[in-house]
């Protein structure tokens, strides 16, 4: 059961009874905006619903079918977009007001490939910020409610992506991963969530919070659903440099090969900020990897401790100059002032919230003369170490293993006022970025409030083969949805995601 | 007023050059790099720096900054992108990409045509801007009106080439920048027009006590848009410079914009209103890694460059016995014609000349200061026709003045040179009819022709002048100079 009430048919599941005829990709888009329709002015999950848009895609995708055409792996599956991915003609925002009305004359690739496969964008999902928050409540079109228990939040930033995926609105949404941004709504509202090795997935038309960190990734119910849009969005385009020109691991068709004979590894410093009952879930799902015939063993990566500190610097100072661009001159926001100066001046204080003047002015300030060596420098040389720690660790580890979260959902205000309470929100998803390593976050159980809690697998670069089979085997040996404590170690093994192929 | 004694003072001076590179496209995206197009026409996501777009390097602008490199003797190494952060109109994502402590060319040196060196610190890439207009005001974007920005340009490939501090004098400022646009052409990087902007440059001045004194406090001057402007400013710099320190004053370290109509540079900025750009490694791209074979496949591409092409022409007037007799050095008048032969690419004509059987100081002369006059034509004039124009000359039956004219008719529409002659009536004066010429402008001139015998020989000229008039240039200068020796006797 969703929270919103209806059990949404796994994307896979839906498009192959599209392609094959047996539902019309018309009626899958309209229960999807029925859906959105009736909760989403509770939620709001998204900063614009492309009712029209969504319909007119279906009834090709259905005209497709019937004129005997493929279209594609993920044909006629609704498919939710956080509002910082280009699409062309269609505003794109960030949530912030300095970009109120932009529209990208491109789209990004990663949507020029959902196309491709058939998906139906239904709308552009709210977001903090420029991704910059852990709680979507940066939003500049206010904040969206986790559908569990709406007086919290989704966790951020993709937080409208991961509410509309556990609401129901759509089985699969993208957001984009600089510091845990997929992982960790993933975890506050009980879904997948995946951020791909850097380099995998092309960044081209995603707009840039730090460029060396971001990666886009999918929201899913299923782990096999995120392994299927991965296996779409994910591979070389030559638009974007960062992305790696060699084969991208195929995740779907290995997804049932179980991680028997393999190594996790629990990774000690993940553990040591997490809430009692967010340890017991991961405890919980060591022991599902154990009996899936996986050696288990507790790692240290002390290392992984400095990821918090590193990571307020590296992408602070990123941002300030990735978001120098607005600055009236060309699009967005525009307010008057007497020269050119003034004018850059006062569109960015009107345009920009506090949360994003707070890291812009926090990059500037490592990047200046005289601070760079002691700031961004060493933010640098410590982001070196973080990969090393994990080079270390993989020498033994297949796999690692940690929450994705130390708390569940926590309430709506509780942190906006204490930035570095907020921060800590990532503590265990932001190592990844920093390596630039692949990880996901399965829904493991509840803690003791009843809310999601999420279960991290990290794997090495271009890893992901490794990861959605770890991923299978604690999605299939999760505790049913409701039932916080209940775990079945007998659950492991070779397991496919439900509905999957 | 370049040149000139500094009265114990010496200048030192650094330059730097903005070279656009002359790419199908631009920097980071697939824009067309093309100069004068209506504003705004060649742009793109990635040029206008839209949100979310990325830039992706461009194979023929490192391969063009390799060919720089590789001809002014740099070694080219494994290379990053920086991120300049500044606000400003034209830059469409307020930071410009640009190589910073990870250049591609490092430690290299130019020859200049006296013999000086001057060493070449590093030749970077990095993209131009837009281009800004101001309007209404003084200009200059204080107290414009508005501004109007144009973003063709922006992305443009650049390379800066960045000068050792090794100059002395405005003339070698000067050489040194006319030297590198010759190298900058014939690596067929650049079309060198300052006019353009496609070469840009700025100038690092200081002064100091004589050659063993440490450095002064430099300035650099902006604005400079010509070869004239570069020596005028840096003269007037380093006297500015030398005036201040010689009434007790310190020179502060400034950006300076020199001031074409008023002869002058002026304040544009101080030290301490200095911009910190916050460098930081581009995160979009990747280095740029040249092995050693693609560094050799671009070596391969270069043509001869200046200093070589000039050698060729001077071995083979020394071939030919020059002015001087075999082995002689070229006067200076020849090496002038060399160098406006090689600067308009005029060498191959004259090699071709020579080769086709004609004199090689005459195919200078006629290369550097007749077919020069048409460069664009010039280059493509077939050299066995050239010669043979010039063998007619050589021969006497055609007069210089004939020789112009049927060269610029063979330029413009090619053909035979001996049709065009032909078509234009001109046959070489009967000896007879030269003859009783000179004798009957002899007999006119009295006064003229005592002088001339007197030993006045510039006379000869007068009397050459005359006789050119009474035949419509139809008489060969050299028999008339002739005719006049004999008479005299």
């Amino acid at each position: 059961m969703s929270p919103a009430g209806a059990t949404p048919a796994p994307a896979l599941a839906l498009a192959d009874a599209i392609r094959s005829g047996e539902r019309r990709a018309v009626e899958v888009v309209e229960a999807s905006l029925a859906a959105i329709a009736e909760r989403d002015g509770e939620l709001h999950c998204f900063n614009l619903v492309l009712a029209d848009q969504a319909r007119a895609r279906a009834a090709e995708v259905d005209r497709m079918v019937a004129a005997g055409e493929d279209p594609g792996p993920l044909a006629g599956v609704p498919v939710a977009l956080k509002d910082n991915l280009c699409t062309r003609g269609i505003d794109t925002t960030c949530s912030s007001r300095i970009l109120a009305g932009w529209r990208p004359p491109y789209d990004a690739t990663v949507v020029t490939r959902l196309a491709r496969a058939g998906a139906v964008v239904v709308g552009k999902t709210n977001m903090d910020e420029f991704a910059m928050g852990s709680s979507t409540e940066t939003s500049a079109t206010g904040p969206t409610r986790n559908p569990h228990d709406t007086s919290r939040v989704p966790g951020g930033s993709s937080g409208g992506s991961a509410a509309a995926v556990a609401a129901g609105f759509a089985p699969l949404a993208l957001g984009s991963d600089t510091g845990g941004s997929i992982r960790q709504p993933a975890a506050l509202c009980g879904v997948v969530g995946m951020k791909p090795t850097y380099g995998t997935v092309s960044r081209y038309g995603l707009v840039a919070f730090a460029s060396s960190l971001d990666q886009i990734g999918p929201f899913a119910t299923t782990v096999a659903d995120a392994a299927g849009t991965f296996d779409v969005i994910g591979g070389h385009d030559p638009a974007d440099s960062t992305s790696l020109d060699r084969p991208t691991p195929r995740v779907l068709s290995v997804l049932d090969e179980g991680i028997a004979g393999l190594t996790v590894g629990v990774v000690r410093e993940l553990l040591d900020g997490a809430d009692a009952d967010v340890v017991a879930r991961i405890r919980a799902a060591a022991e599902v990897c154990a009996a899936a015939g996986a050696r288990v063993e507790e790692v240290s990566v002390p290392e992984v401790a400095l990821g918090l500190s590193a990571y307020y610097l590296i992408a602070p100072a990123e941002a300030s100059s990735n978001l120098a661009r607005y600055d009236g001159v060309r699009y967005g926001l525009r307010v008057e002032a007497p020269d050119a100066a003034s004018m850059n001046v006062a569109t960015r204080t009107a345009g920009f919230g506090a949360e994003v003047k707070r890291r812009i002015m926090l990059g500037t300030y490592a990047l200046s003369a005289g601070y760079y060596d002691a700031y961004y420098g060493q933010a640098l040389r410590v982001r070196t170490r973080i990969i090393e720690g994990f080079e270390r660790a993989y020498r033994t580890c297949d796999v690692l293993l940690g929450p994705t979260s130390p708390t569940t959902a926590f309430p709506l205000g509780e942190r906006l006022d204490d930035p570095l309470a907020m921060y800590l929100s990532d503590v265990c998803t932001i190592p990844s970025n920093l390596a630039g390593h692949p990880a996901i976050s399965v829904p493991f159980g509840t803690g003791g409030d009843g809310l999601p809690v999420g279960a991290q697998l990290l794997a090495p670069a271009l890893g992901e083969s490794v990861l959605f089979r770890a991923a299978a085997v604690l999605e299939a040996g999760a505790p049913p949805a409701g039932d916080p404590g209940a775990v079945d170690p007998g659950a492991g093994g070779a397991v496919t995601g439900e509905g999957a192929r | 007023m370049t040149g000139g004694d500094l009265g114990g003072w010496e200048m030192v001076v650094g330059l730097e050059v903005h070279c656009e590179l002359k790419t199908a496209t631009k920097l980071f995206c697939g824009c067309p790099n093309v100069f004068g197009d209506e504003p705004n026409t060649n742009v793109c996501p990635v040029c206008l720096g839209l949100p979310g777009s990325l830039p992706v390097l461009n194979q023929q602008a490192v391969e063009l900054a390799m060919a720089i490199g590789t001809a002014l003797g740099c070694e080219i190494r494994p290379s990053t992108f920086h991120r300049k952060n500044y606000f400003y109109p034209d830059m469409p994502k307020d930071y410009q990409i640009s190589q910073y402590d990870e250049p591609i060319n490092v430690d290299g040196h130019l020859e200049l045509p006296d013999g000086s060196v001057v060493g070449i610190v590093r030749a970077h890439l990095e993209e131009d801007t837009g281009k800004t207009t101001h309007a209404g005001g003084t200009g200059r974007i204080h107290g414009s009106d508005y501004s109007l920005v144009d973003y063709n340009r922006s992305g443009v490939p650049l390379v800066e080439i960045v000068s050792a501090p090794d100059i002395r004098s405005a003339a070698q400022a000067r050489a040194y920048a006319a030297e590198l646009r010759g190298v900058l052409v014939a690596t067929g990087a650049s079309d060198g027009r300052m006019e353009e902007g496609s070469m840009r440059v700025d100038a690092n001045v200081s002064v100091r006590r004589g050659p063993d004194a440490p450095f002064g406090t430099r300035c650099e001057i902006k604005n400079l848009n010509s070869l004239r402007s570069l020596a005028r400013a840096v003269e007037y710099e380093a006297r500015r410079q030398i005036e201040v320190l010689e009434s007790g004053g310190t020179v502060a370290q400034q950006t300076r914009h020199w001031d074409e109509d008023a002869g002058r540079t002026v304040t544009l900025r101080s030290k301490e209103e200095a911009t910190d750009y916050r460098y930081f490694l581009e995160p979009d791209l990747v280095p740029v890694v040249p092995d050693a074979q693609w560094i050799t496949a671009v070596a391969d591409t270069l043509g001869m460059l200046p200093a070589a092409r000039r050698a060729r022409l001077v071995d083979l007037l020394r071939a030919d016995g020059g002015a001087g007799g075999a082995g002689a050095a070229p006067t200076a008048a020849q090496q002038d014609q060399i160098a406006t032969v090689v600067d308009l690419g005029l060498d191959d004509l004259v090699v071709g000349t020579v080769a086709a059987g004609v004199a090689a100081p005459l195919t200078l002369a006629r290369a550097a200061n007749e077919a020069a006059t048409e460069p664009e034509l010039a280059r493509g004039l077939d050299p066995v026709a050239f010669a043979a124009l010039l063998g007619m000359e050589e021969s006497g039956s055609l007069s210089a003045t004939q020789v112009k004219s049927v060269l610029a008719e063979l330029m413009r529409s090619g053909g035979d040179p001996a049709a065009i002659a032909a078509a234009k009536g001109f046959e070489a004066l009967a000896e007879d009819t030269l003859v009783a010429t000179v004798a009957e402008l002899v007999a006119a001139h009295p006064d003229e022709w005592q002088r001339f015998c007197d030993g006045d020989d510039k006379l000869a000229g007068f009397f050459t002048g005359q006789v050119m008039k009474a035949t419509q240039g139809k008489a060969n200068g050299k028999a008339v100079a002739a005719e006049l020796r004999r008479l005299r006797g």
